[in-house]
């Protein structure tokens, strides 16, 4: 196993809910409530969860944005809540975040310019002043996009776009670990999924590792190599893609995996659905016990006194977290290996550039963008000036900005 | 739960046509006036509902898939929207030429429908009850206190707990599942012929997903309505449709039985949906994308619509829009229909 580049332990982070005339502190919202796991080098950590349950904060908090109310998380060695000053700002450089929200995450008075180049202006040791307009078009390459569209604003761009942008800005830095928060999921479907494509081509060219926060499960499974069940503050299951997915044993994990739809219309009706009743409790007030036993349909009496421990149980072939008493393994979907399969590449493509930033008449083809990118990595840590092909400055734009329909 | 809940209803003026239709949308065209242009948000959309059965409207956003629920609604903001021309049938009398009045009388019995985000559809000034009463008092006359008690009625059979306690609760004092099925009791109110759900399950987490799902099946069943299901999410559809189309911007590209469609796609864009999504019950798949961006409406490319994205495209489709015409009983509109199909 890959050595452990960041390791959580026991994070807490609890919010003050404040009331009465004197606005004193009548009560906490336990929004993480003591999560310990580690990520390894070059690795995806998927973490699920459904709304409420501690996942966007638990982000937030690995990016120090939070401060956790209790527990530590070592980065590559170093205590990172022990930090200050500058050790700190240093420390940041590794570990960098993209939000959920294209639309509201990227600043609408600055240019795109300005948004990938600000992480060079906190940290201004990372390129000097005169290579960073060059730097920020070479970013911008590297995630599909023209280059020449530095001077844009952010309202001419699509989501998709967007996003890449977001994702520019955080990879500007040369991070170690990136935290994507819901990265894809204010995104269509088909663009998604070339925005997906482009977080794993980076992941192998950079050697990232991710957090990735989603609360889709199809999507934490296709990019995750080992994945983390969320509930009310608490990890309740962590595992490999294959042990979570093949072989869940806690309740919860088994009950949100049968809730996901299959597109796949014979499979009406011949898959085991387990429904949940109720909604989530306030994580002001989370049952005693097991945090999921107000809505489990295993509970037993033991359940709703006895918290369980986040330890490695019995799944059948071996042995993985799970937070349940009960836990036994149960396969809730038939997996099939399709690694085999490819695309059809007259229907879709694999190809992770943004055909649409580039003009298609007398532009550049998507073939020489996608080997610009390739150049422009390669060429990413010289001092040397960027490999451009000469017709780039030819690039004309043909629209590329999605207005915002007032139709849908 | 078990409250007889046909009690209320007067029995409708309206039957379905001959041929057992409900509902028949007649090559509708909606235009935007925009400052920027004319945006043409639908282009000749028709498609026919059935008593009981379940049509998917798929699409990405942008693709006139809600412009379509709400023309159907009559709630369509005119100007700047314009129906140039087309017809919505219910029952065979067009909606469209209806006399205001008359429409209102069939907006709510007969036609209804819920929005994706429940939140922003509820007043958040009245209580829940008063605001599913409101169906009662309007359109049956029906005083207040007899509103109010069918409002539990209609919340207890939408599953909502302890429904007398909560019939004068606020909005916000409901979770998002809670507040979705408020949505689904206003629309089942007048036991309504045509139910349109508009993404209805697209703001909600999963597991709630699945419980409004069940209840919105389990209701159509009870009541054999109609159900239009806008959405952008292919494994709901996967999961109650009876047949789909999908909408591409503004047009019906193409419409199958639900089987079809994803077994046999006979149009490129329906194709590139299906590589594009992860699915939960694959591992070592490689995406695909059908990337590109959909066209601006104020700005449709000539020919097929599709042709910018399409990774088949031809000098023919550049030029000549193709129709939507039947092949292997499903309907396409691709100029090379037959080899997506094959292939």
């Amino acid at each position: 196993m890959a050595d452990v580049i960041l390791k959580a332990d026991d994070l807490v982070k609890h919010y003050p809910i404040k009331g009465g005339v004197l606005r004193t502190t009548v009560g906490h919202v336990k929004a993480v409530d003591g999560v310990s796991f580690e990520l390894h080098r070059g690795e995806t950590l998927g973490i699920v969860g459904e709304s409420g349950c501690g996942k966007s904060t638990l982000g937030r908090v690995l990016m120090r944005l939070e401060e956790p109310t209790a527990g530590t998380v070592n980065f590559d060695g170093i205590d990172m809540f022990s930090q200050s000053g500058s050790a700190m700002r240093k420390l940041r450089r590794d570990i960098q975040i993209v939000f959920q929200d294209p639309y509201t995450s990227l600043n609408p008075r600055k240019t795109v310019g300005d948004i990938v180049a600000e992480p060079f202006e906190i940290h201004p040791d990372v390129v000097p002043k005169g290579g960073r307009k060059k730097a920020v078009q070479e970013l911008l390459a590297l995630v599909g996009l023209n280059p020449e569209h530095i001077n844009r604003y952010p309202h001419q761009f699509s989501g998709g776009q967007r996003q890449r942008i977001g994702i520019a800005r955080g990879i500007a830095l040369r991070p170690k670990v990136l935290i994507c928060d819901e990265p894809v999921s204010a995104l269509d479907v088909s663009v998604q999924a070339q925005v997906i494509n482009l977080m794993e081509k980076l992941q192998d060219e950079l050697g990232l590792s991710y957090i990735f926060i989603a609360h889709d499960l199809s999507v934490v499974r296709h990019i995750s190599d080992r994945v983390g069940v969320m509930y009310l503050g608490r990890m309740v299951e962590l595992g490999t893609e294959e042990e979570i997915y093949q072989r869940p044993t806690h309740p919860y994990t088994q009950a949100l995996l049968s809730a996901v739809p299959v597109p796949d219309p014979t499979m009406r009706g011949k898959r085991e659905q387990i429904v949940l009743t109720g909604d989530v409790p306030s994580p002001a007030n989370p049952p005693k016990g097991c945090r999921f036993h107000t809505r489990c349909f295993k509970a037993q009496e033991r359940c709703s006194v006895d918290d369980p421990e986040l330890m490695d149980r019995p799944d059948g072939v071996a042995a993985h977290r799970s937070a349940c008493h009960y836990a036994e393994p149960r396969v809730i979907v038939e997996t099939v290996d399709v690694s085999a399969l490819a695309p059809d590449p007259r229907f879709a493509t694999t190809d992770v550039v943004d055909h649409d930033a580039f003009s298609d008449d007398g532009g550049l083809l998507p073939a020489d963008a996608a080997s610009m990118a390739e150049r422009s990595h390669a060429s990413g840590e010289s001092e040397g000036p960027m490999d451009r092909p000469h017709d780039i400055t030819r690039v004309v734009d043909n629209d590329p900005s999605e207005k915002r329909d007032p139709t849908n | 739960m078990t409250t007889t809940t046909k009690s209320v209803a007067p029995a409708s003026a309206y039957k379905p046509d001959s041929e057992g239709r409900l509902l028949e949308v007649d090559d509708l065209y909606v235009e935007f006036h925009t400052a920027e242009g004319i945006a043409k948000a639908i282009n000749g959309v028709s498609f026919d509902l059935r008593q009981g059965e379940t049509l998917a409207i798929l699409g990405e956003s942008g693709s006139g898939k809600s412009v379509t629920a709400q023309a159907i609604m009559g709630i369509l903001d005119m100007p700047p929207a314009v129906i140039p021309s087309g017809a919505i049938r219910y029952c065979g009398e067009d909606l469209l030429t209806m006399p205001e009045e008359q429409r209102r009388k069939a907006r709510g019995p007969e036609i209804s429908i819920i929005f994706q985000d429940a939140l922003s559809s509820l007043n958040p000034t009245f209580p829940v009850g008063w605001q599913i009463g409101e169906m009662f008092r309007q359109h049956r006359g029906m005083n207040r206190s007899d509103a109010y008690a069918q409002a539990v009625r209609l919340m207890e059979r939408v599953a909502i707990p302890a429904a007398k306690e909560r019939v004068k609760s606020y909005p916000h004092q409901f979770s998002g599942g809670m507040r979705q099925r408020i949505m689904i009791a206003m629309a089942i109110a007048l036991d309504p012929a045509v139910l349109i759900a508009d993404e209805p399950t697209t703001a909600l987490d999963v597991t709630v997903q699945a419980q409004i799902m069940a209840l919105l099946a389990e209701l159509q069943d009870e009541r054999q309505m109609g159900l239009i299901l806008i959405t952008h999410d292919l494994g709901v559809v996967a999961d109650v449709a009876d047949r789909a189309a999908v909408m591409y911007a503004g047009r019906i590209v193409a419409k199958a039985d639900i089987e079809d469609l994803y077994a046999r796609p006979a149009h490129p864009y329906t194709r590139g949906l299906l590589e594009s999504i992860p699915r939960l019950d694959q591992k070592g798949q490689t995406l695909a994308a059908i990337g590109g961006l959909p066209p601006n409406l104020t700005r449709i490319p000539p020919g097929c619509t599709f042709n910018p994205r399409c990774r088949m495209s031809q000098d023919i489709c550049r030029e000549q829009e193709p129709d939507l015409l039947p092949i292997a009983g499903q309907m396409s509109r691709c100029h090379f229909a037959e080899e997506v199909l094959n292939g």
